[in-house]
């Protein structure tokens, strides 16, 4: 594939050098002419110097042939108008924008871009994840579906501990996938299955019906 | 009719100025608090701290019950997403948008955005001036 990547920062740095790894034609568009010249020392000439914004620099590197543009830059506005550009002015099939405000993910989505990556948001989740008391932690969303992937722990005094999966009121939609019990392999639950304390279960849910899921597993 | 401005530059104050003297009700935002220095001490106005990309800060501005944007930060990017929010997210009835670049100021006018590029007009003022 061709991709072309905007901004040379770390993220665009290592980006590239992942696609440049799995065999991509990839072209990196930066602004300063320092990070420029860092970049194509090291991974030879693959950064060109211009501004992704501007339809000149984009044409200039063949744009219009691109499979991918890819905008990494830290500003969530010049990734939204490089991917505007790449998709109506260039016609690239597939834009991806990062975001620093997670609120723009909706706002992207609505204005054509394919797919948003914000890394305030990937942070949030891995530091969830590592707060054991949390009593949802998010695994992975699947964003084009709507839906999560989440883990619910069942402390000792959950009402629910001893009662079997078709006695709980699981919220439509919503899908209990597997259970991880200390000392036994992970069991895929069945209606008759018994929850434990200690239990964790591992869920997809849609983002409206994880609060119920919660109450549902962990009671009230 | 409430309109809301964006970037309260040379154009901006100015305009908020003009548009206030006629009697609308103008909410003028910028980031920095030093820039209302720019507004004529007669401004009626609300001069709001803040930046124009966060829906919170357009809410706050009243941008629900205005009838018209202006996007006159010294950003293309910042006020072409900024007129986007305010066309498609909160549905203002009249968007205008300032974008230097020409090339960008075609794009996005083919996108349903009134764009206007001070490049291309006054470049084009000033060659009529020297031809005439």
């Amino acid at each position: 594939m061709y991709i072309v990547v905007v901004g040379g920062g770390r993220i665009g740095y290592y980006l590239t050098k992942a696609l440049l790894d799995e065999g991509h034609e990839v072209v990196i568009l930066e602004k300063q002419a320092v990070i420029c010249d860092a970049i194509n020392d090291e991974l030879g000439s693959v950064c060109v110097r211009g501004d992704g914004c501007e339809t000149a620099t984009l044409a200039e590197v063949g744009t219009d042939r691109a499979d991918m543009l890819i905008a990494v830059t830290g500003e969530d506005e010049d990734n939204l108008v490089s991917c505007q550009l790449a998709k109506h002015k260039f016609k690239v099939p597939r834009t991806i924008a990062r975001i620093v405000n997670p609120k723009n993910e909706v706002l992207f989505k609505k204005l054509g871009i394919d797919v948003t990556v914000s890394s305030t948001d990937i942070i949030l989740e891995s530091i969830e994840a590592e707060v054991p008391t949390h009593p949802l932690t998010h695994l992975m969303s699947i964003r084009d579906r709507g839906l999560e992937i989440v883990e619910i722990r069942i402390p000792t005094s959950s009402s629910t501990v001893g009662k079997a999966i078709k006695e709980l009121e699981l919220p439509p939609g919503s899908v209990l996938s597997l259970i991880i019990r200390k000392s036994s392999r992970p069991i895929v639950p069945q209606a008759e299955t018994i929850l434990q304390a200690g239990d964790q279960i591992i869920a997809v849910a849609s983002p409206e019906s994880e609060v119920a899921l919660r109450t549902a597993l962990r009671g009230s | 009719m409430k309109i809301v401005i964006m970037g309260c530059g040379r154009v901006g104050a100015r305009l908020a100025g003009l548009l206030d003297a006629d009697g609308h009700q103008v909410v003028i935002l910028d980031t920095d608090s030093y820039s209302f220095r720019r507004l004529p001490p007669d401004f009626h106005g609300t001069a709001l701290v803040g930046n124009g990309l966060d829906d919170s800060i357009l809410k706050r501005a009243g941008i629900g019950e205005a009838g018209a944007f202006l996007a006159l930060t010294q950003g293309d990017n910042r006020n072409v997403m900024a007129a986007q929010i305010a066309k498609h997210v909160f549905n203002v009835p009249r968007v205008i948008c300032r974008i230097y670049d020409p090339l960008r100021q075609e794009l996005y006018g083919t996108l349903g955005i009134e764009t206007f590029s001070p490049t291309k007009i006054f470049a084009e003022m000033l060659r009529k001036q020297l031809e005439s």
